[in-house]
């Protein structure tokens, strides 16, 4: 052998796991950054549209909810889980799903109910069978009705308005006035709750994680696809006193939901199939509420009924496991 | 040349093949030898020699202890110096030799030429196969001959080469096919001859053009085909490049023969090939050596027995302590903590990594966030499955599927909160099969 100097490794130093030894340069943080981050377009809409109110919503629901995050875990005993970000996100959006009217103290109520009875209650991320922003924002609207429902009209470009209260289009279709005033609903200059109203902010955001294959495309496809057919099934029936499809879809929580509310993964199924089921549901349960039931919007709703079926759907969308059928079909051959 | 089918899932991890251009490098002979005893599945081997006993390089020193099985022959000629154990690259304690080398590395001649294997019998080649004791060389080290024994129930008519080496970082059978092309082709037409099957296709994946294109032009020859494969990880596994090449699905819970199919990899057919042209067992093979830790990265014919501190002593030692030492790839390889363990028949590459490279699998939570399931090959519910088994629920993983687990990593590769999937999954089979087993037993 030649007489260089050789080093060898340190045997102490050596890790012993299980295969496999390398992973994806991406981690749970870096998908509820990115969840964050496609959410901001339509923040920012929000607040061009409500004032600096609006931001004031986004920022203190956000603040509690982290802290109530780290309470509950230093309560429960459990690691802090406010590094993860979800925390962060549940309170992002459940700030979008208020008015911008909402009382400080409300937000801090929504909060508690998020992440306390939404998600720590259950055992933390993961655990939980209902999207925690909405248990928040559902929680709050049977307590405050009215509070809930008060809706400032949008100022866009002034961040200092005097809040002046308004109806949402589908409080107003619902009392029979339908106003097919589409760019403006495209764009988010209507009433309604901070983050829900512009569309198009929010589509933006949609196509950021379908890209980073962060959401299933087939929840929000599936379900603004079902709503769409059965609303048009309506409007044909009765076009004169009920909205089209184009109006449902635009207006209320719906692009917020079926994009970003519908598509967590620890409440939506495991499977491509179950992502279609859990959409076409969600679309279904939406149009009874909005079309036949007391409340015109339903989305929320949807979404928490539809999570309560989710263990359900996955049993039945289990996939096949590769080689399955060809052992049927031979043996019945 | 035939169409491709593409399996379900899979991933692209980073290839990483910095070997690929290298030569394949013989390694000297070294002063002592640790040769395991058990390098294969299957019965565990009898020892044949005792302390103090001289062999020659090839002679048998343990035979087979059952038919599925494989014989262990001496890496070179010289003394035993203990019959004692040794720690083999699974972690585990196993019986091994310990060889001291005469130098002179005098061949054994019990196994003789077959040169005109064209007209041998079948199962005479086969014989020589067990004698050689050759099992697959891919990874599994299953025994080679009993593969080759289907039932006359299960005739095979499609013979797959596995040329494929999905796994990153690895080159030994990437080189082996530029360097030998000619070795494994024949092996092959062995193979093919004992399976009595006319239809070959040898599967390379595309990151080989070079590959590809040398056994084309030799493989037209001989009338077997080449299938260029896109890049996706695990496309050596058994039943994906069984049905990548051929759309032949797998049976759950069967084997490639019940399709009609045999995988062989390269580095098996090429040993075949020695076994029957040479006369030679299987005691040296292609490894490759990798890391960005390591100095010199190469391939190496390394003999059987090598230890890993003289096998990293030939690449020049590393630069800085890795965190891991891997025998195998990246995807399914072996971690070890100690530098004695040996090189066996079945070790493909041994690879360094930094702690930077490599993962930590922590128990995060399952996020339902569903890309273990997109990523499955077997199209199974990886999270699902580890949920049921952190429960202790193995009726429910049995009834889910766990079972077809190949052990790939596609899921734990990808799952976002480092769940230690394979580990689990590894875990609920072999408590399934200890289920099973007692349930027949009663
Ligand atoms: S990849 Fe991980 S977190 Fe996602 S579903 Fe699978 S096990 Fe759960
Ligand atoms: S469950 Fe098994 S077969 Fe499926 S990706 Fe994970 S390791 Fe591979």
């Amino acid at each position: 052998m030649a007489e260089e100097t050789v080093k060898l490794p340190n045997p102490s130093s050596l890790v012993v796991s299980s295969s496999p030894h390398i992973h994806q340069p991406q981690n749970a943080r870096r998908v509820m950054l990115t969840v964050v981050l496609a959410l901001l377009p339509a923040c920012v809409a929000g607040v061009y549209f409500f004032g600096w109110p609006a931001l004031r919503v986004i920022l203190v629901t956000s603040i509690a909810c982290i802290a109530f995050e780290a309470f509950f875990c230093k309560l429960f005993k459990r690691p802090n889980a406010i590094g993860d970000f979800s925390a962060l996100l549940t309170g992002i959006l459940l700030g979008m799903n208020l008015s911008a009217a909402t009382p400080w103290w409300v937000c801090v109520i929504g909060a508690l109910l998020a992440i306390g009875l939404g998600k720590q209650l259950y055992g933390g991320l993961g655990y939980n069978i209902f999207n925690p922003a909405l248990v928040g924002r559902v929680g709050l609207l049977i307590a405050f009705p009215k509070l809930m429902t008060t809706w400032v009209t949008p100022t866009p470009g002034n961040f200092l308005p005097d809040a002046v209260t308004t109806a949402t289009p589908l409080d107003l279709a619902s009392q029979g006035t339908i106003n097919a005033d589409y760019f403006n609903y495209f764009v988010g200059n209507m009433g309604g709750c901070i983050g829900e109203t512009s569309a198009a902010a929010l589509l933006l955001g949609g196509v950021v994680l379908v890209y980073f294959g962060y959401i299933r495309w087939q929840v929000p496809t599936a379900y603004i696809t079902t709503l769409a057919l059965i609303t048009w099934g309506v409007h044909l029936a009765n076009p004169a006193t009920t909205p089209t499809p184009l109006f449902h879809i635009l207006t209320g929580g719906l692009m917020i939901g079926a994009i970003f509310m519908a598509t967590d993964m620890v409440t939506s199924p495991m499977t491509k199939l179950g992502a279609v089921v859990f959409g076409i549901g969600c679309g279904v349960v939406t149009c009874v509420i909005r079309v036949w039931g007391n409340y015109p919007e339903g989305v929320s709703f949807a979404i928490l009924f539809m999570n309560a079926l989710v263990p359900l759907i996955n049993r039945y969308t289990a996939t096949r496991p590769f080689g399955l059928a060809t052992r049927n079909r031979e043996a019945n051959a | 040349m035939p169409k491709q089918a593409k399996f379900h899932g899979g991933i692209h991890p980073p290839e990483a093949k910095v070997t690929g251009a290298f030569e394949i490098q013989t390694a000297p002979l070294l002063e002592t030898y640790v040769v395991p005893l058990q390098q294969h599945i299957g019965a565990p081997c009898n020892v044949l020699v005792k302390k103090k006993d001289t062999v020659r390089r090839g002679q048998l020193i343990a035979e087979p202890g059952g038919f599925v099985s494989a014989g262990i022959h001496a890496p070179t000629s010289g003394t035993i110096s203990a019959v004692t154990t040794c720690t083999g690259p699974a972690g585990a304690s196993v019986p091994a030799v310990e060889l001291t080398s005469d130098g002179d590395d005098t061949p054994d001649d019990t196994l003789t030429p077959m040169d005109d294997w064209q007209n041998s019998a079948p199962d005479d080649l086969k014989k020589r196969i067990a004698d050689a004791g050759i099992v697959g060389m891919g990874g599994a080290a299953f025994p080679t001959h009993v593969k080759l024994s289907p039932p006359p129930a299960k005739p095979i008519d499609l013979l797959v080469i596995n040329g494929v080496e999905c796994e990153p970082c690895l080159t030994a059978d990437h080189r082996l096919m530029l360097e030998d092309p000619d070795k494994v082709l024949t092996g092959t037409q062995i193979i093919a001859r004992i399976l009595g099957c006319k239809k070959v296709i040898i599967g390379i994946e595309n990151n080989k053009p070079d590959a590809i294109e040398l056994m084309q032009t030799k493989a037209e020859k001989l009338e077997m085909e080449v299938a260029p494969l896109k890049v996706r990880y695990p496309q050596g596994a058994e039943k994906q490049l069984i049905y990548a090449v051929s759309g032949r699905r797998v049976p759950t819970g069967g084997l490639p023969m019940d399709v009609g199919a045999v995988v062989q990899n390269v580095g098996t057919a090429a040993a075949v090939a020695e076994a029957v042209l040479d006369g030679k067992p299987l005691y040296e093979r292609i490894t490759t050596i990798t890391g960005t830790p390591v100095v010199k990265p190469g391939n190496w014919r390394l003999r059987v027995g090598t230890p890993l501190e003289a096998a990293l002593t030939l690449a020049k030692g590393v630069h800085n302590d890795p965190a891991k030492i891997i025998f195998g790839g990246p995807m399914m390889g072996l971690a070890v903590y100690s530098l004695d363990v040996p090189i066996i028949k079945s070790t493909s590459g041994i690879l360094l990594l930094n702690s930077d490279e490599t993962s930590e699998f922590t128990s995060g939570p399952c996020i339902g966030c569903g890309q273990c399931v997109d990523v499955c090959p077997m199209n199974i519910m990886p999270g699902t499955l580890s949920v049921q088994i952190e429960n202790e629920r193995f009726d429910l993983a049995e009834a889910w599927h766990a079972m077809d687990c190949i052990e790939c990593g596609c899921c734990a590769y990808m799952c976002p909160t480092y769940r230690p999937l394979v580990h689990h999954l590894k875990r609920a089979k072999a408590e399934i099969v200890a289920r099973r087993k007692a349930e027949q037993n009663k």
